[in-house]
C-alpha cells in the first residue's frame, strides 16, 4: 500500500498527481473465503480490516449489492458519542471512542475525526433528573461528562436560544468533550484501503441472493454474478435488510427497517463549533467542514425499505432546530435523503450469533451506528475470527430478547445520533 | 406523504393524523403463563419486518381514534388496502 504523507504529496506534485495508486483493487473473487462480510458499509468494511490486522484472517471477501459506503455509512450525520447510560452500551461505545482517537493515524488515511464537544440539552426537570443520572453512570465508568446550567451552555453555543421566553426553555445539558464528528466517507474509504492492503476482497456490485445452510451450518452464499462463494464463516451486516437476509436464513430479528431522514442547509460561515442535540425538541444540529448544517432528528413511525420518508417527520425536525436557533431560520436547505435504519425494540443492537452454525449477525443499530463503526467492527472482527463472541459483544445477543435481560438505552439513545 | 382511508371516518386524511402500530395480526397466547421464554419473546419483540407486501396496523390518532390494517409495500410505499380490525387482507405477498 502507498503510504500518504507530506512528502509524498509532494513527490505527487511533480508528476501532476497522475501517478496515484488505486486505493483499493477490484478482484473477481475466489472460490472459497475462510470468512465473508456480507454488507461494505462502514462497519462490514471496518470487520475485515480488524479480522486482517488483528487476527491474522487475510482469506476474506466483502461483498456489496452496490458500492462500498454507499448505505448508511453515506447517510448518517455523522456525530460520534460515547455517553450512554447502561455499562454494556457504555463500554462498547467507548471502546469505539477509544479506536476514534486512533483511528486517522491506525489507516494512514484522514477520517477527519473532530472532537469538537456534543450537547444534550435538557428541557424538563425529568430531562435534567436523567442528564445528571446519565452523567454520573458515565464517570463511574471512564467517560467523559459534565452536567451545565444554561449560563454555561451559552458560552459554548452562543447563538443558541437559552432565554427563559421559549417554549421549552433549556435548563441545562450533558456535555461529553470528547464527542464530535467525523468524515463518514472517509471512514469507509479508509477501512476499505486498509483492509484491502492486506489482501482482502472487496466484491462490489454483487449481491448475495441467498444463503447455502446445510444441517443447520452455513457453508456459503449465493451471489447473483459470481454464483456460489464458499465460507467458513459468515458475517451479516446489512443494517437496514437484516431481516431480508435473516429470512433466508430461516429466523426472524426482533428489528423493525425505519426510514431515518436527514438534510443539510446551504453553506453558511463558521457558527456552530460543537453537536447540538435535544431529545425533548426533538432534532440535532451540527455544522460540517464545508460549512453546511447537518440536521436530523426522528424515524419516520412506519416501516420502510425505499430510502425515504414522509414531509412531515422533516417539518418537525426544522421546527425543533429553528426553536433551538431563532438566527437558522432564514437558511435554506440544500438536500434531504432516507436511510433505512434497523431498529430495536430496546435501542441497542445486535452482535450475535444465531439459529444457524457459523453464521454472525451485526445489526439492529438503528439510528446510532456510525459512531460504533471502529468498534462494531473490532468486536465482531474478534467473534468471527474465534467463533465465540467477543466480552463487550456477549451481552448484545439476539437471544436476549428470549430471557428477558435488556439493555434499555431509550434514555441515552432514543433520539439523537 | 401518505393520503390515508379510514374505513371508520370513510374518509381520505393526511398521514400526520395516523400512526403506525406495527406488525398486525399479532395473536397474544391464550395461557401466556404456559409460554416458554422463547414463544413468549418471539411473541413481544420479533418481527416480520418484510421487504415488499406488509400487513400493519394504523391508528387514526387525531381522528376518530380507531384502529385498522393496512396492507402496503414497504418498497414502493403503495397502500394496496385497507381493511378493519377483524377481516381478511385480500392482498398478501406469494
Amino acid at each position: 500500500m502507498q503510504r500518504y504523507s507530506g512528502f509524498g504529496l509532494l513527490k505527487h506534485s511533480l508528476t501532476h498527481h497522475e501517478n496515484w495508486q488505486r486505493t483499493w483493487r477490484n478482484p473477481t473473487p475466489k472460490k472459497e473465503y475462510d470468512v465473508v462480510i456480507i454488507g461494505g458499509g462502514g462497519h462490514g468494511l471496518a470487520t475485515a480490516y480488524y479480522l486482517a490486522k488483528e487476527h491474522g484472517i487475510t482469506n476474506v471477501a466483502v461483498i456489496e449489492k452496490g458500492y462500498l459506503g454507499g448505505g448508511n455509512t453515506a447517510r448518517n450525520t455523522t456525530i460520534v458519542r460515547s455517553n450512554y447510560l447502561w455499562d454494556e452500551s457504555a463500554h462498547l461505545y467507548e471502546h469505539a471512542m477509544k479506536l476514534w482517537e486512533g483511528l486517522s493515524q491506525d489507516l494512514n488515511y484522514n477520517v477527519m475525526f473532530s472532537q469538537r464537544g456534543v450537547l444534550n440539552l435538557g428541557h424538563t426537570l425529568q430531562d435534567m433528573r436523567d442528564i445528571e443520572r446519565r452523567v454520573n453512570a458515565n464517570r463511574l465508568n471512564g467517560i467523559d461528562g459534565e452536567v451545565l446550567d444554561p449560563q454555561q451552555i451559552k458560552e459554548i453555543v452562543p447563538h443558541m436560544d437559552c432565554s427563559d421566553n421559549t417554549r421549552y426553555p433549556i435548563l441545562g445539558a450533558s456535555w461529553q468533550p470528547r464527542g464530535g464528528v467525523a468524515r463518514h466517507d472517509a471512514v469507509a474509504w479508509g477501512f476499505a484501503r486498509g483492509a484491502d492492503s492486506f489482501g482482502v476482497d472487496l466484491i462490489q456490485e454483487t449481491e448475495v441472493t441467498d444463503l447455502i445452510i446445510e444441517d443447520g451450518t452455513i457453508t456459503g452464499v449465493k451471489t447473483n454474478r459470481y454464483g456460489d462463494i464458499k465460507a467458513g464463516r459468515v458475517g451479516c451486516v446489512v443494517a437496514g435488510n437484516s431481516s431480508v437476509l435473516a429470512k433466508k436464513a430461516g429466523f426472524e430479528l426482533p428489528l423493525e427497517s425505519h426510514p431515518l431522514q436527514a438534510l443539510v442547509s446551504e453553506p453558511i460561515k463558521p457558527i456552530l463549533d460543537t453537536v447540538v442535540m435535544s431529545n425533548h425538541v426533538h432534532g440535532y444540529v451540527s455544522q460540517s467542514d464545508k460549512g453546511d448544517l447537518v440536521i436530523g432528528a426522528g424515524i419516520d413511525g412506519y416501516t420502510g425499505y425505499g430510502q425515504r420518508g414522509s414531509y412531515p417527520t422533516i417539518e418537525h425536525t426544522v421546527q425543533a432546530i429553528v426553536e433551538l436557533f431563532p438566527v437558522f431560520s432564514r437558511v435554506r436547505m440544500n438536500r434531504q435523503w432516507g436511510g433505512i435504519v434497523d431498529t430495536c425494540p430496546d435501542a441497542c443492537p445486535i452482535i450475535s450469533k444465531t439459529p444457524v452454525k457459523n453464521l454472525f449477525f451485526n445489526c439492529g443499530w438503528g439510528t446510532g451506528g456510525f459512531k460504533a463503526t471502529p468498534g462494531a467492527g473490532n468486536v465482531f472482527a474478534a467473534s468471527l475470527a474465534t467463533g465465540e463472541m467477543h466480552p463487550l459483544a456477549e451481552p448484545f445477543s439476539m437471544f436476549r430478547f428470549h430471557d428477558g435481560a435488556l439493555i434499555d438505552e431509550h434514555g441515552a439513545a432514543g433520539v439523537a445520533h | 406523504m401518505f393520503h390515508i382511508y379510514c374505513p371508520h371516518c370513510a374518509e381520505y386524511r393526511e398521514e400526520e393524523e395516523f400512526h403506525a402500530a406495527g406488525q398486525a395480526h399479532i395473536a397474544r397466547p391464550l395461557d401466556p403463563e404456559a409460554c416458554s421464554d422463547k414463544e413468549w419473546g418471539e411473541y413481544m419483540f420479533f418481527r416480520k419486518n418484510p421487504r415488499g407486501i406488509h400487513h400493519e396496523l394504523w391508528v387514526h390518532a387525531a381522528g376518530c381514534r380507531k384502529f385498522f390494517n393496512i396492507t402496503r409495500d414497504t418498497q414502493s410505499y403503495e397502500i394496496k388496502e385497507v381493511y378493519k380490525i377483524g377481516e381478511k387482507p385480500s392482498v398478501v405477498a406469494e
